[in-house]
C-alpha cells in the first residue's frame, strides 16, 4: 500500500491540474464578476450621440427594462459582437441601448453607418466618467436594466447568439414573470 | 569549466566578436534610450499635486489598486487608457478631501475586491490567507509522523537477522 502512496498522490495531481485546466477553457480567468448585479444602476446624465443637445438619464429610461450595451468603433471585439445585435437585436424583448464608450463621436457615427444601428438610442459618453460609476473597465459590455431601474445581468465580452439563447433571454424572461 | 572551453570553440575570432559586440551594444544603448523616452513622455503625468506629501499619497494609493485591464499592473504603472481615467478619479477625489479608505471602498463598489491588490480579510478569504499556513502544516505533520515511524523502524531493523538475504526495499526506487 504505501508503494502505492507515490502512484496515488501524483494521479491526484494530474486530476487537480487536469480539472484546472477543464475550468479554464470554461471561465474567462480576465473576467471580473460585477458587485452591481441586483443593485440599482448608477444615476446618469448622457448626451445623445445623434443630438448631443439632448440628454437621457437613468430617470427618464425608468418603467421599461432596457440592455445596456457598451461599445465603441476603436474596439476590435465589438466588431465581432455587432453582426449578432443587428441580427438578435430586434428580438430580444428589450430596448437596446447603445453606450458609445470613450470614442470620437464622428468615429461612433461613420462605424454605426459602416456596420448598421442596431439600437433604439445611442448615448455617448466621451470621458468615460458615467462607464466607472458602472464598473466598466472594456468594450464590449453589456448591462440588462429592469423597469425599476436595476441592474439584473451583467456580460462581459461580446455578445454570441449562444450568450442570447443561454443567458440573455433567460434572464429577460426572468423580467416578464415579475412585471408582465 | 568545460562549459566554458566550448563556447569559446565556437565562438568567432576575437577581433569580430569584439566590433560585434560594441555594434551591438551601441545598438542595445539606443533603442533603450529611444525607448525611455516614449516611456517618459508617455508617463508624465500632469496632475497639479499641492505639495509632495499629497504626491506621495497619491502614489502609494494608486500602486494599491489593480489595473482591471491588464490584470497584473497596478493603475500607477498601467498605461491603459482606464487606468488614466482611475487615476484621475483618484486625484480627484483626494482634493474633494476623501480619505484613502473611502476612495478604495468607492472603486470596490464599481469593480469588487478585485481591484485591491491586498485582498481583504474577511469570511469568504479565509482560506486564501489562512490556506498556505494549513498546507505547510499538514506537510510539518506528515513530515514528523515519517521521521518518527523511521527511527522507530530503524531500532527494530538493527536487530534484524544477519544471515537473511536482503531483500527488495523500498529506498531502491
Amino acid at each position: 500500500m504505501s508503494r502505492l502512496l507515490p502512484l496515488i498522490g501524483f494521479m491526484l495531481l494530474v486530476g487537480l491540474f487536469g480539472f484546472g485546466i477543464w475550468w479554464n477553457t470554461q471561465h474567462d480567468q480576465n473576467e471580473v464578476p460585477s458587485p452591481l448585479i441586483n443593485k440599482p444602476a448608477p444615476a446618469f446624465v448622457l448626451p445623445r450621440l445623434d443630438d448631443p443637445t439632448q440628454t437621457v438619464s437613468k430617470a427618464s429610461l425608468l418603467g421599461k427594462p432596457y440592455l445596456l450595451n457598451v461599445f465603441a468603433s476603436w474596439c476590435f471585439a465589438c466588431g465581432e459582437e455587432h453582426p449578432t445585435l443587428m441580427a438578435e437585436g430586434s428580438q430580444l424583448g428589450v430596448m437596446l441601448l447603445g453606450y458609445d464608450y470613450k470614442d470620437a463621436p464622428d468615429d461612433a457615427k461613420n462605424w454605426l453607418r459602416e456596420h448598421g444601428n442596431p439600437y433604439r438610442m445611442v448615448v455617448a459618453d466621451r470621458p468615460g466618467r458615467t462607464a466607472i460609476d458602472f464598473g466598466v473597465y472594456g468594450a464590449p459590455e453589456s448591462f440588462l436594466i429592469d423597469a425599476k431601474g436595476v441592474i439584473r445581468y451583467k456580460h462581459i465580452g461580446p455578445i454570441t447568439p449562444e450568450v442570447i439563447t443561454k443567458e440573455l433571454k433567460p434572464a429577460v424572461a426572468a423580467l416578464r414573470k415579475e412585471s408582465p | 569549466m568545460m562549459l566554458f572551453g566550448t563556447r569559446d570553440a565556437l565562438a568567432l575570432p576575437p577581433l569580430t566578436r569584439a566590433s560585434r559586440a560594441r555594434a551591438l551594444l551601441g545598438f542595445l544603448l539606443v533603442a533603450m534610450l529611444a525607448f525611455a523616452s516614449v516611456a517618459h513622455s508617455q508617463a508624465i503625468q500632469p496632475l497639479p499635486f499641492k505639495n509632495h506629501a499629497e504626491k506621495v499619497r497619491f502614489q502609494h494609493l494608486t500602486r494599491q489598486l489593480r489595473c482591471l485591464v491588464c490584470q497584473n499592473e497596478t493603475i500607477a504603472d498601467s498605461n491603459a487608457d482606464l487606468a488614466r481615467d482611475l487615476r484621475l478619479d483618484v486625484f480627484q477625489q483626494m482634493q474633494q478631501g476623501r480619505s484613502d479608505k473611502q476612495i478604495k471602498q468607492y472603486l470596490v463598489a464599481r469593480y469588487s475586491d478585485f481591484v485591491l491588490y491586498d485582498p481583504p480579510l474577511q469570511a469568504d478569504t479565509l482560506l486564501l490567507w489562512f490556506g498556505p499556513l494549513l498546507i505547510l502544516l499538514a506537510g510539518a505533520a506528515v513530515v514528523i509522523m515519517a521521521i518518527r515511524r523511521r527511527s522507530r523502524d530503524a531500532g527494530t531493523t538493527v536487530q534484524a537477522p544477519a544471515g537473511q538475504a536482503p531483500t527488495d526495499s523500498e529506498d531502491d526506487w
